[in-house]
């Protein structure tokens, strides 16, 4: 066994995990009717009698929704299958009108496909078992301390179209899984199909987790684990599984199939009541919709809208901008950032400086929430241009960073920004007199600097930057001003 | 105040006609279908609810198109009842059932629309087998609906309300749903015409499902010319139900005005043998003669699955219906039962006492045969069955245009007679649900009376969007036994 796979090993144990992750997609109407598909509006005002489950209430397919599903099976690179067929999954809850979800179980759209990770710089192959359709139920709202003792139900998001992107179990570890969820969240955001948003429940994950003694190919008895709301909750609370079934073990116990849900506040899962779980959901073809074909020309037309995805994308740019790997996946992490730095790199001719501003000073912008890439507010042509400046060294690097700051956070326009004013100092025989004028007026740190304080020459140049409100060419003035301090050793 | 004879006698061209011809108003004939309605309709327990403040608008809205000049719609003025299972706008919808106690729908069922936007006046909601589950209409939480022919006979179901208020004349049209024989089987107990289109023909949007891969919403009427116009009106796609269709037919109307080629029809030797009454073979002979000397020619077939149709249709019906029922749980309307602070036991106690015991049945008998470890053995072998079933009568259909049978072994029974054996009530549907199975239309006209005055039921069967086809032989024979 090698080293990369002992890694994950605990106390001899090694963890099995998979992932079923819902994406609602971001379609104008629901799946089944033609209410908006909105998030945040007040309850219950965007039902129908059909996402109401009214008596007699029939659905259609939101077409939509279909070709949503079908770009991101074909962008995780499975297979659609032309003939799909919807069945009900029948459970009862409040939240769930008819009675039914509608879904799709032996015949879903798309089957297979590759997830491609990278943990701790060790790239990883997981694999995608099936996506299909269904749709969303409703929400129960369980007001705490409001003095309310009912529990409310809010309709609007029933009916709300959803995948289901079904892992294999080819996880070994929480990072590794919180690597695939990174991953499916990236490609869903880049295909278009989902905001990836996991705090509005844009996006949910449930996992299925299991242990077996190192060696041993056989999977142990897995658990199911919901309710997690965040990335950083999936990871740990299947770090809490994890464990918990491994001291089980080691204790001599069991583990029984169970389904637990994640107390994110006290970070522990805890077992659903068996009353609670003990569903045989009775899955039978939905009589009321006709299977879903795809026709040929469909399917072309669909594989040819999707856009280049973000592996393929990072490869490109490594290519085509000479930029190194890592910047290429941190360029290629959001579909926005990675059309905004090609837009400033193609404007700019630099990939490379491109590329630099824009994964330091635009990034920190935008990590403090000045800037958006998805909405920029500052085109990628004025970024350019600032860049083109300082690469011409008509402006200084840090009369650059000032422009930015004047575009970006004081939203200002690139007219009015005073590149003429900030023109930078190239004129050899100024910077000198002025170099002379410095050291002149500054005896005893030359006497000092010449006594072998080497790093006065930082003293020096900070004078000199002063004296030029910055607009010397710094690597000119070190260079004149080391011959300067050097010439008066004599 | 009409004549009450003369209303009773009424047909859809002679309403036109004499509504033309100012011998009479729409409002009047809404006012003698509702007062018709609240007297013998009050006892043959026909109707669950009456519409009569929006049928008496519809009627009014009807007389002053005509006295403006303006076109009539093509049921204009007709008075017709809607099965309790259809949606109809600010009327409780009960399906016969507590459970759906003061339900009221907010929409229309597509057929509703259409109706109205042919003029037609609504008349009231029929009483029905509670969900449509039931072949005598003694399933109802209203109590049952009386046969007008015998009032100590059913009407048969699960459409009998439908039925009884065409066959007594209180309106002129009906409409029912067939899931497995529930227009057909009334009408040939009522003595009416009743028709299950081509699954598909006619839009289910609004109908409350008991079987959605069953279920037609089908027309009643005292003649096939009546038949017809209602499914002229009712028929076409639907673009709120996936599982309509659209499908060339010419208007039925007139189709059936032509005498039709001489046709090959078959004699299914399973509907005429052991368990069929003396009575109802002799009068299928005697049709089956006068059909010949019209110059059509009959072949005997054979359809060897016949059998296995009660079977099938009873584990596909009620694994459906097990679902389509779920959403009556008391949560967002009609009967809730139970304390608040219990949901499962709320779940129970409203579904307990929600539901009549025949519901109760087949909700079991749905989920058990959908559940883990039995779905193959049963919902599977069933859709199998289904398959067969449809192919055979496929490929009898590439022999004969039609099938002749009798629409139900036996005329109607007592009210009580077969209640007690849920088993042999099921396999009076026998010759009906191999229709709904296969999604082929059927009719059923009045084919004669046994001695003690009971109608009987002739059916026939045709191939898929051969509607127009089963209406013009239907018509002949209608014709024929005059
Ligand atoms: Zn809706």
């Amino acid at each position: 066994m090698s080293n990369t796979e002992n890694k994950n090993v605990i106390d001899g144990y090694e963890p099995v995990i998979g992932l079923e992750v819902h994406a609602q997609l971001v379609t104008r109407t629901k799946i089944f009717c033609g209410c908006e598909n909105k998030y945040g509006a007040e309850p219950n005002t965007l039902t129908c009698p059909v996402c109401l489950g009214l008596p007699g209430a029939l659905p259609t397919l939101n077409m939509q929704a279909v070709e949503y599903g079908i770009k991101m099976i074909l962008a995780l690179g499975g297979e659609v299958r032309q003939r799909s067929i919807f069945s009900r999954k029948n459970y009862f809850y409040p939240d769930l009108p008819k009675g039914y979800q509608i879904s799709q179980f032996d015949l879903p759209i798309g089957e297979g496909g590759v997830i491609a990770i990278d943990v701790d710089g060790v790239t990883k192959d997981l694999g995608v078992t099936r996506l299909h359709l269904e749709d969303d139920a409703g929400k129960s709202l369980h007001p705490e301390g409001s003095g309310d003792k009912y529990s409310r139900i809010d309709l609007n998001r029933c009916g709300a179209p959803l995948i289901e992107i079904v892992s294999e179990p080819d996880m070994r570890s929480p990072q590794e899984a919180y690597a695939y969820l990174s991953k499916v969240k990236q490609i869903l955001q880049y295909v278009g199909v989902c905001t990836g948003d996991m705090e509005k429940g844009h996006l949910r994950c449930d996992a299925n987790i299991s242990v077996r003694p190192v060696g041993q190919e056989k999977f142990g008895t897995k658990t199911e684990l919901k309710n997690m709301n965040s990335f950083k909750g999936v990871e740990r609370a299947l770090n809490f599984e994890i464990s918990r079934q491994i001291k089980t073990l080691k204790e001599g116990g069991s583990i029984s199939q169970q389904t637990l849900l994640w107390d994110e506040k006290k970070q522990v899962a805890v077992a659903m009541r068996s009353k609670e779980e003990a569903n045989d959901y009775r899955y039978f073809p939905e009589p009321d919709l006709t299977p879903l074909l795809v026709s040929d020309s469909w399917l072309e037309e669909v594989r040819e809208s999707l856009p280049e995805l973000p592996n393929a994308r990072a490869s490109r740019f490594v290519t085509e901008y000479g930029i190194p790997e890592y910047d290429a996946g941190v360029l290629t992490d959001t579909r926005h950032l990675a059309e905004y730095f090609e837009a400033v790199a193609k404007k700019s001719a630099d990939g490379k400086l491109a590329s630099n501003w824009i994964m330091g000073e635009l990034s920190r912008y935008a990590n403090g929430g000045e800037f958006d890439f998805a909405a920029p507010h500052v085109t990628a042509d004025d970024i350019a241009h600032v860049i083109g400046e300082v690469k011409a060294q008509r402006i200084s690097a840090s009369f650059g960073k000032q422009a930015l700051k004047e575009l970006v956070a004081e939203k200002k326009a690139l007219s009015e920004i005073d590149f003429a004013g900030n023109q930078m100092m190239s004129d050899t025989g100024e910077i000198e007199s002025i170099i002379k004028n410095v050291i002149s007026a500054n005896a005893e740190p030359l006497e000092r600097y010449l006594a072998g304080n080497v790093k006065l020459i930082g003293f020096f140049v900070g004078l000199i930057m002063k004296e030029t409100k910055g607009k010397a060419d710094p690597a000119l003035v070190n260079k004149i001003l080391r011959e300067k301090l050097e010439s008066r050793r004599t | 105040m009409m004549d009450t004879t003369i209303y009773k006698a009424l047909t859809v061209s002679q309403i036109r006609e004499g509504l033309l011809a100012k011998e009479f108003t729409a409002v009047e004939l809404a006012e003698a279908a509702l007062s018709l309605a609240e007297s013998e309709g009050q006892e043959l327990n026909c109707f669950i609810t009456l519409c009569s403040e929006k049928a008496l608008k519809q009627a009014a809205a009807v007389d002053e198109k005509i006295v403006l000049g303006r076109e009539l719609g093509r049921l204009a003025g007709v008075p017709v009842a809607l099965k309790d299972n259809m949606s109809y706008m600010d009327y409780p919808t009960t399906c016969a059932s507590h459970i759906l106690e003061g339900y009221v729908p907010p929409y229309n069922a597509t057929v509703v629309d259409r109706l109205i936007a042919a003029d037609a006046v609504i008349i009231g909601k029929t009483n029905m087998d509670e969900f449509a589950m039931g072949s005598s209409n003694e399933n109802s939480y209203y109590g049952p609906a009386i046969n007008p022919v015998n009032h100590t006979c059913a009407t048969g179901g699960s459409s009998g309300g439908s039925a009884a208020a065409v066959a007594a004349g209180i309106v002129t049209l009906s409409l029912g749903s067939d899931t497995g024989g529930s227009v057909r089987k009334p009408a040939a107990f009522c003595g009416v015409q009743g028709m299950k289109p081509t699954y598909g023909a006619v839009s289910r949007y609004g109908l409350i499902a008991f079987a959605s891969s069953l279920d037609q919403i089908g027309p009643f009427a005292r003649n096939s010319a009546d038949l017809s116009a209602l499914l002229s009106v009712i028929t076409g796609q639907d673009e709120f139900d996936s599982t309509s269709i659209d499908f060339d037919h010419p208007d039925y109307v007139a189709s059936i005005s032509e005498s039709p080629d001489p046709m090959r029809i078959g004699w299914p030797t399973e509907c005429f043998g052991e368990g069929v009454d003396a009575e109802v073979l002799g009068a299928l002979e005697e049709l089956k003669k006068q059909l010949e000397e019209a110059g059509h020619t009959f072949v005997d077939i054979s359809l060897k699955n016949l059998h296995a149709g009660i079977a099938c249709y009873y584990v596909v019906a009620t694994a459906e219906a097990s679902s389509n029922l779920a959403r009556f749980d008391g949560v967002k309307y009609g009967l809730r039962e139970g304390d608040d602070s219990d949901l499962l036991a709320m779940y129970r106690q409203t579904r307990g006492k929600g539901f009549g015991a025949e519901v109760k049945r087949r909700i079991m008998l749905g989920t058990y045969v959908l559940s883990a470890g039995y779905y193959d053995a049963y919902y599977l072998k069933s859709m199998k069955v289904r398959r067969v079933i449809t192919e055979e009568l496929n490929e009898v259909f590439n022999k004969v245009d039609v099938l002749l049978t009798p629409t139900t072994p036996t005329p109607a029974f007592c009210i009580g007679d077969k209640t007690g054996d849920p088993l042999a009530m099921y396999l009076s549907d026998v010759f009906t649900v191999i229709a709904n199975l296969a999604g082929t239309p059927g009719i059923s006209i009045p084919a004669g009376k046994v001695e003690s005055g009971l109608p009987i039921g002739a059916q026939f069967l045709g191939k898929r969007f051969d509607d127009a086809r089963v209406l013009q032989i239907a018509h002949q024979a209608e014709k024929l036994l005059r």
